[in-house]
């Protein structure tokens, strides 16, 4: 029997259907239902009231409408009337219609939600059911749930509408006794219930994890049962004869909400499920329908993103990985397209990363010959993901070759993948500057200003590169046709590094410039204000074509030209390269400095398009062992100046750069209005690495001393004057001076009175804390007038970074469980030196106590050794530190081993430390 | 979780859409357009599987559809849901709607526009998966006609 009987149900309603679908045009159709629209509009505002059928039909009528895409302004009050009748058939249309149109924002939802709080207290399952699924009442749900009365099917809506009311507004379901119960409806009987349950659980346990950390175990079995079952048990939840795939997937699912399990019975439960499910693939198929291999690979793929998640059984993983290989030529399209996402994140693991690669072949393959661009796309990602330094030269080129026939959405994307792997593996960089260079000819416009800011700072930075870089820019801009890129990268280059190709007569200064000159006219504004500014620099490095270039300066066309960019650096350069002299010109018009490292910038552009989560992080530290660590990308994010500036401001390089410790000193000066140079006073500044209390200066005048304490990421220090002469002190200031790199801060510092009396003391208090790992220390600088002269001190101010330690003490056990985790090349620094005083082991022990970690005993099974232990505490992180002294009294020497999680961290530390002894 | 679940024909008329989350009624016209532009002009034995249109979240969702006759079966679904078991899920959706219409086709859904959004409201709710066995849907869909039969005999009474 059909469970829907045509012909029943409403007469008119078919009718109206039927003449819609009769009309011949878009017109008669409009007309049509124009015509209906008034006819409803009539019914409901009539004197007479309507009965429930007709409002049924009437309210059916304008879903219809609707579903073609016409407004509808009207009925929502009869859908409101509908929702309360008694009827079922009445009731259900009215929701049916409430649940397509009204959105939670409409004035209605308030009558509306008096008819749904009814419907959940009435005791009628069906009337309860649909207006759960209507969704809006809160505190009630949780208590229908989990009440041992519910039937099976109101319990499952009530599970989803929880869920729902979870997404949308968190606050309206209080977590609360019932979540405990929850959970134990994964060993419900009804797999329906299990199924919505944990739906529920999932979307829960990501936001509260440790609330349904007993979900595991639960998830677990019930994953085993399905499993191992037989099948027969399953009532009718076996699709194609799979069991529950749904479910299965659903439990699967919530287990990525959590690491791997702790317990070892239940870890070796579930790794024996996901070997069962990874040998069901390898069965002969049960049935050829497609939807039987359809919903077991459903069931393997949510298991081979488990394992993945986990990343701990190396052995699975490998598994995985050779079974994402059969995919890969699997005749399915669906298959390959999803064994190829997959791999994308198995080859972010370090166990399975090689096993990926091998790979490679079929996966060019696929970009070569796959139909389908979503396939296409994917493969693209994962040789993205694939590529280390052994393969990069095969991967870059098989993406160069494709982008020539790559589908314009996404060839922008191509671009920058090609850019950042061809930066990341480039051991020689010529072939960098090729692949740059071949991108910009391939898909010119697609490639961004990142990209090509990118070559430039290399090449800057870069010495060795320098020279070729120009011959091949030179020889690429003779093209007939060249992207405007093209002509910005040769601009720039030229212009700095012209020279180096100027020996040749095919490339002397005049073909250079004619050559660059040739380009002018076709260009946009700004690159043509670049290549103004590389005819300046020209005249810098080739005095012999400064006749022909301020010949160019002097045109109308430069010196009017209606842009006044453009204007005004023709007549600024004009008249620079008329009055400035030789070495005027070649100060102002210097090679630029090397750019300083930052995060590339294609990369946060990448970033950008595609969304952090989305993609594979290549940047973790298996990649930085072989990776260029030139290009570490830990930067901090602020430092992400895009290098818009670089185009003009920098290239004209105005003002000559101050030298690092210049800017030290002018900052010390900045406040006081004298410039007597001062040295800045540090010689006693290493004293207090070990201590906090002394005295940091003294000279015939002045006496300053120091008391100083530290707890975690904060600090307080003492700053004590002494006037040690008998006449006072006057117009006494001080202040702190923090190098601009230095971050950490000196929150507060308090005043102190002008007059310091002869033979008295004085004290200021400074506030610290320390806001992330810094190297820097910050500058007192004092200013006083005695007998008439003004006196200035600067003196370093012993705030290091070792001062935010806090010791921890730990077993042997654990100190060489932390030693092993942080084993990274950068994360260890080692200095051996020689020893500077004699060799105390009470001594030694008392530095290292001053330093700030906890000494422990018995924990190096040489007892001469000293190991230590403590967290350096700032506002932004924590970092753990864990250090290794090893004394070697016959030679008089130490060896200084120092892990951190951070490596400017232990790199400082050691250089802090290796001083002491 | 499932954002919309849209049918259309061929021409991309729609025969029944369905949004889990708000849009005002223009932008879902223009939803079901846009998909419509991107599934049509996909050959036959690709996959079924691409990333959704700009108005729907772009790369974020994926759209997951199954062209039956005249009739596209589209799912738009974030990346919490396991692609095959969406299409298994359509695959479902299609069987229970068969077997409720006997020989479902084009016209069932355009007569019984009601119906059909019955029958997903007992697969599908607030975007999540309810329910999948089929008999167990038949069954609830059974007793609401049930359920219904008799109003109309007892009004007729």
């Amino acid at each position: 029997m059909p469970a829907v009987s045509k012909g029943d149900g409403m007469r008119g309603l078919a009718v109206f259907i039927s003449d819609i679908r009769n009309c011949k045009s878009k017109e008669a159709e409009v007309k049509r239902i124009n015509k209906e629209l008034a006819n409803i509009r009539s019914k409901f505002k009539g004197d007479k009231a309507l009965d429930g059928y007709s409002k049924k039909k009437y309210v059916c009528k304008l879903l219809f409408i609707f579903l073609l895409g016409h407004d509808i302004d009207f009925g929502h009050m009869e859908a409101v009337n509908l929702l309360s009748s008694n009827k079922y058939t009445e009731k259900q249309i009215g929701y049916l219609f409430i649940s397509v149109l009204v959105n939670s924002n409409s004035d209605l939802i308030r009558l509306i939600n008096n008819g749904i709080k009814n419907d959940l207290a009435s005791r009628n399952p069906t009337f309860m059911n649909l207006a759960l699924h209507c969704i809006a009442f809160a505190s009630e749900i949780p208590r229908i749930l989990v009440a041992g009365d519910t039937m099976d099917s109101v319990k499952q809506s009530a599970a989803l509408c929880l869920l729902r009311l979870n997404r949308t507004s968190p606050d309206l379901v209080p977590m609360g006794e019932w979540t405990a119960r929850v959970v134990h409806l994964l060993n419900d009987q009804h797999l329906g219930v299990v199924t919505a349950a944990t739906s529920l659980i999932t979307t829960l346990a990501q936001k509260s994890p440790d609330d349904f950390k007993t979900s595991i175990s639960l998830a677990v079995a019930r994953l085993s049962r399905i499993v191992t079952s037989a099948s027969i048990d399953l009532q009718d939840y076996t699709y194609y004869f799979v069991a529950a795939p749904w479910l299965s997937v659903k439990l699967l699912r919530l287990l990525q909400c959590y690491p791997p399990p702790e317990d070892a019975a239940l870890r070796s439960r579930l790794t024996e499920c996901l070997e069962t499910i990874l040998n069901k693939a390898q069965e002969p198929p049960k049935s050829k329908k497609v939807q039987h291999s359809n919903a077991k690979n459903a069931v393997l793929f949510e298991a081979i993103s488990l394992i993945i998640h986990h990343d701990s059984e190396p052995t699975l993983l490998v598994r995985a990985c050779n079974q994402l290989g059969q995919f890969l030529q699997h005749r399915e399209t669906n298959l390959r397209y999803l064994a190829l996402e997959s791999m994308c994140t198995l080859a972010s693991s370090e166990f399975s990363h090689e096993a990926v690669k091998t790979h490679i072949e079929t996966v060019i393959n696929a970009l070569k010959t796959e139909r389908d661009v979503s396939v296409r796309q994917r493969a693209v990602d994962l040789l993205y993901a694939m590529c280390d330094r052994s393969n990069a030269k095969q991967i870059v080129a098989e993406m160069l070759s494709y982008l020539e026939t790559a589908d314009y959405s996404i060839r922008e994307e191509i671009v920058l993948k090609v850019a950042i792997l061809a930066e990341k593996y480039a051991v020689d960089y010529t072939w960098y500057v090729d692949t740059i260079l071949n991108l910009i000819r391939i898909a010119g416009d697609y490639v961004s200003e990142e990209v090509w800011y990118r070559v430039i700072q290399i090449v800057i930075n870069r010495d060795d590169v320098q020279g070729y870089a120009a011959k091949t820019v030179f020889e690429a801009l003779q093209a007939p046709a060249c992207h405007e890129n093209l002509v910005k990268v040769g601009g720039y280059i030229l212009g700095e590094f012209g020279n180096l190709i100027a020996g040749d007569s095919r490339s002397s200064p005049l073909v250079q410039f004619n050559l660059l000159h040739s380009k002018f006219h076709l260009c946009s504004v700004p690159t043509r204000a670049l290549l103004l500014s590389a005819y300046i620099k020209f005249i810098n490095l080739f005095p012999e074509v400064k006749a022909t270039i301020q010949e160019v300066l002097r045109s109308d066309s430069q010196l009017r030209n209606a842009d006044v960019e453009l204007q005004q650096r023709a007549v600024e350069y004009l008249r620079l390269s008329c009055i400035a002299s030789t070495d005027i010109l070649a100060t102002v018009l210097e090679e630029m400095p090397p750019f300083p490292e930052r995060e590339s910038s294609i990369l946060a552009k990448l970033k950008r398009k595609k969304g952090p989560g989305n993609l594979p992080d290549i940047d973790d530290a298996r990649r930085n062992v072989n990776g260029n660590t030139e290009h570490s990308e830990k930067t901090e994010t602020t430092n992400k100046v895009t290098l818009v500036r670089t185009a003009s401001a920098y290239l004209l390089n105005l003002n000559s750069t101050p030298t690092a410790g210049a800017s030290l000193l002018v900052d010390v000066f900045s406040d006081s209005s004298t410039l007597a140079s001062v040295e800045v006073s540090d010689e006693n500044f290493p004293r207090f690495v070990c201590k906090n209390n002394g005295v940091i200066f003294e000279n015939q005048l002045l006496q300053i001393g120091l008391k100083s304490e530290y707890r975690q990421n904060l600090g307080r220090m003492y700053v004590f004057y002494g006037n040690k002469t008998s006449t006072q002190f006057l117009s006494f200031s001080s202040s702190v001076t923090c190098n601009d790199t230095l971050k950490n801060h000196i929150l507060s510092t308090s005043s102190v009175d002008p007059i310091i009396e002869g033979g008295a003391q004085v004290q200021q208090i400074l506030n610290i804390e320390c806001v992330s790992d810094f190297t820097d220390a910050p500058v007192l600088n004092v200013q006083f007038r005695y007998g008439g002269t003004l006196q200035n001190i600067a003196v370093k101010l012993p705030v290091m970074l070792n001062k935010f330690f806090q010791p921890t003490e730990m077993t042997s056990q654990d100190f060489f469980q932390r030693w092993k985790q942080l084993g990274a090349p950068q994360q260890e620094v080692q200095k051996i030196f020689k020893a500077k005083h004699p060799m105390d082991t009470e001594v030694t022990k008392a530095k290292i106590l001053g330093f700030g970690v906890a000494l422990l005993d018995r924990v190096d099974p040489n007892p001469e050794n000293f190991v230590g232990a403590g967290v350096i505490h700032s506002k932004n992180t924590q970092v753990g530190c864990l250090l290794r002294l090893e004394p070697n009294t016959q030679a008089q020497m130490y060896r200084l081993t120092l892990r951190t999680s951070r490596d400017s961290v232990s790199q400082r530390l050691c250089d802090l430390l290796s001083e002491q002894f | 979780m499932i954002k919309a679940i849209l049918i259309f024909n061929n021409h991309g008329k729609p025969r029944l859409s369905k949004f889990y989350e708000h849009y005002t009624e223009d932008t879902e016209q223009q939803i079901i357009r846009e998909t419509f532009h991107l599934v049509s002009k996909r050959d036959e034995n690709v996959c079924n599987f691409l990333e959704g249109g700009m108005l729907i979240g772009g790369s974020d969702y994926k759209l997951i559809y199954r062209h039956y006759a005249t009739l596209y079966f589209v799912f738009c679904v974030d990346s919490s849901e396991s692609e095959l078991g969406i299409l298994d899920l359509i695959q479902v959706f299609v069987e229970t709607l068969d077997k409720c219409f006997e020989n479902v086709c084009e016209l069932d859904l355009i007569f019984h526009v009601d119906k059909v959004h019955n029958i997903l409201a007992e697969m599908v709710m607030g975007g999540m998966v309810l329910e999948t066995n089929m008999n167990e849907i038949i069954t609830q869909v059974d007793a609401q006609n049930k359920m219904e039969k008799s109003e109309v005999t007892s009004v007729l009474a």
